[in-house]
């Protein structure tokens, strides 16, 4: 009984909080000032990448330093983007991150539910061993899976790149907890009234769980496309390649071009930047929640 | 909680287990009892159908290598895994006295220290920072936490092109505007390698942790402080004898995922230094990358990523039992 009561009244605290922002004491403008100067010593390397981006071919390693170059050009970005593979490698990451992330969130909710809301033969072994399995750390896979690679010949396809990284047991741990949670009244109406389980999981459970699928989604999209080492070993030939991976495989081809370099460095790290700005809430969210349970 | 007490229940809380029942099932003691036959039957169609294909993408890509691994691990083969034959424990016991294992071993262990302790005050502080500032949030969270979600590759190539070269690298020339002497080997010298990639890291990485703080500031209810401000408690009073004891739990967690996430470092040692100079920074994910995949030694390989699985296990386990107790706490 009290526990109702007491959550209504501190969120009712929390959001007077909100709006009535506290006085600026002396000891608050000086907590203000260092966040400023610590913001601005994070942004610093991404606006030195940027600013370097913009400089004319060969000012690059000029000192003492200087932000902008002797006039503004974006000669480095056009030389990139027409001589390299910049646009292919962006592709092949989207496909794969999306691909991956679809794939993880329907196959991962779907056991989900099955561990948490039907019962079989084996159901707690199984669902013990794929809580084993948070413990395995891919990377100590990567020789015996890259053989598997070859035996079933998805090297430098995107399959390879993509079917290791989606069955992933945290996930399933994080949803079964959230299943367990979803009344079961709400399933047992539609059962009565004649709905199949498969009917019951996709247009009531699903529907219901958007916030937990979004978060899961988010964090699986975000390691996707950040992902290295086994996009790294598994792709050898260079259409196939993610961005990350072409970029580190062909650094030593732009000679001492440094502009350029950091041209193809913005346009990679770009595209997740603006997805960022555009869902923060909903990315902050979702990495909280799922990187506690996860990771 | 609702004990689940029918007769009707009895039967499904026998089979699926009672720790699960237990802990989260808000259960329907109505339907199973008295609601249509088919209802009870319904709960039990199909479960199979659901698990399967998980199961038989985690069979393939997870437990056949894992498995697949071990077996390599106590043979000789090379690449293709063909060629080799079955040589026990040799393997295990050759690693176990390569000084080489133990080098990178110590590597990757000497960066975890030198990472996880920065990573996590900073993230800390940043946090504070955040939550106590109470303007421009967005601003917070844009500068401290976007680095994080850059690929390795790009932070790599960030830092070993424009930051960290000698003379007009962007570190020496900050240095040489304070009056420092700059053409520090950020990279290159024994001295500093591995601290650059420390530093390159926690620019990298520290808004995960501050991300995960911010989540565990947000959550303490404001009437504790408040509490304390009628007691005349002053901010710096606050923040020792209430915030920090609140956040003990979330450190707790914060400081095992960032070990573990430590332990796994390879992409950025790869990209920046290529584990020199002089192996000097080499961690012992780049030493099985280069016995299997340059060496060929694959059993090897195996039998090393093994001993460091072993590590990792042991750091999960002691994740498990702090989330475990932290649940208890909180239910």
């Amino acid at each position: 009984m009290s526990a109702v009561g007491f959550r209504r009244r501190t969120v009712t605290r929390a959001r007077e909080d909100e709006g009535r922002a506290p006085r600026w004491t002396a000891g608050r403008f000086a907590l203000l000032a260092l966040a400023l100067l610590l913001a601005a010593v994070w942004v610093a390397p991404l606006a030195w990448a940027l600013a370097t981006s913009l400089k004319p071919e060969g000012e690059a390693t000029r000192t003492p330093l200087r932000w902008i170059g002797s006039r503004i050009t974006f000669h480095a970005y056009q030389q990139v983007w027409e001589s390299g593979d910049l646009g292919r490698w962006m592709f092949n990451t989207a496909y794969i991150s999306v691909m991956t992330t679809l794939l993880t969130v329907v196959l991962c909710s779907m056991a989900a539910y099955g561990f948490a809301r039907t019962e079989f033969r084996g159901r707690r072994v199984l669902y013990g061993v794929v809580l084993a399995g948070i413990m395995v750390p891919p990377q100590v896979l990567m020789a015996p899976l890259f053989a598997q690679m070859v035996r079933l010949g998805l090297v430098d396809t995107y399959w390879g790149v993509i079917l290791p990284q989606v069955a992933v047991p945290a996930m399933v741990f994080i949803l079964v907890k959230f299943f367990d949670g979803v009344p079961r009244e709400l399933e047992e109406a539609a059962f009565v009234d004649g709905a199949g389980r498969w009917r019951v999981f996709w247009t009531i459970v699903m529907p219901l769980s958007r916030p937990v699928l979004a978060a899961v989604a988010i964090f699986t999209f975000i390691s996707t496309w950040n992902n290295f080492l086994w996009p790294f070993l598994v792709t050898t030939d260079p259409n196939g390649m993610t961005l990350p991976v072409g970029l580190v495989n062909v650094q030593t081809s732009y000679g001492l071009r440094y502009e350029q370099m950091m041209a193809s460095v913005v346009i990679a790290g770009l595209p997740l930047l603006v997805v960022f700005t555009l869902f923060q809430r909903q990315i902050v969210r979702g990495v909280a929640q799922t990187g506690l349970a996860g990771q | 909680m609702t004990p689940v007490g029918t007769p009707g229940d009895a039967v499904r809380a026998d089979r699926s287990g009672g720790a699960r029942t237990a802990g989260g099932g808000p259960g329907s003691t109505r339907a199973n009892g008295a609601g249509p036959a088919g209802v009870r039957h319904r709960w039990t169609d199909h479960g199979l159908m659901f698990v399967a294909p998980f199961l038989l993408v985690y069979a393939l890509f997870l437990i056949w290598p894992l498995l697949s691994g071990l077996a390599m691990s106590l043979r000789s083969d090379n690449i293709t895994g063909a060629g080799g034959e079955f040589v026990g424990l040799d393997n295990y016991a050759e690693a176990l006295g390569d000084p080489e294992v133990w080098s990178s071993l110590w590597n990757t262990v000497w960066f975890t220290v030198l990472s996880t302790v920065p990573l996590v005050l900073v993230g800390l502080v940043f946090a504070l920072l955040a939550h106590h500032v109470r303007v421009v949030r967005w601003l917070w969270r844009l500068s401290w936490f976007a680095p994080f979600l850059l690929p390795s590759g790009v932070i790599g190539l960030l830092f070993l092109w424009v930051i960290y070269p000698s003379d007009f690298g962007f570190a020496d020339q900050v240095l040489a505007s304070f009056g420092l002497r700059p053409g520090i080997g950020w990279l290159t010298d024994e001295r500093y390698a591995m601290l650059s990639i420390v530093l390159a890291t926690v620019w990298w990485t520290v808004g995960f942790n501050f991300l995960l703080y911010l989540a565990a500031l947000q959550a303490i209810p404001p009437y504790v402080y408040e509490a304390a401000e009628l007691d005349g408690a002053g901010p710096a009073h606050r923040l020792w004898h209430i915030t920090l004891p609140l956040l003990r739990r979330t450190t707790g967690v914060v400081v095992v995922l960032q070990v573990l996430a430590s332990l796994k470092i390879f992409d950025q040692v790869y990209i920046l230094t290529g584990g020199g100079p002089d192996d000097s920074t080499r961690p012992i994910l780049q030493y099985v990358f280069q016995a299997g995949f340059t060496g060929y030694r694959v059993g090897y390989a195996s039998a090393v990523s093994y001993l460091f699985f072993a590590l990792i296990v042991l750091v999960s386990l002691v994740q498990l039992r702090l989330s475990r107790r932290s649940g208890e706490e909180t239910a």
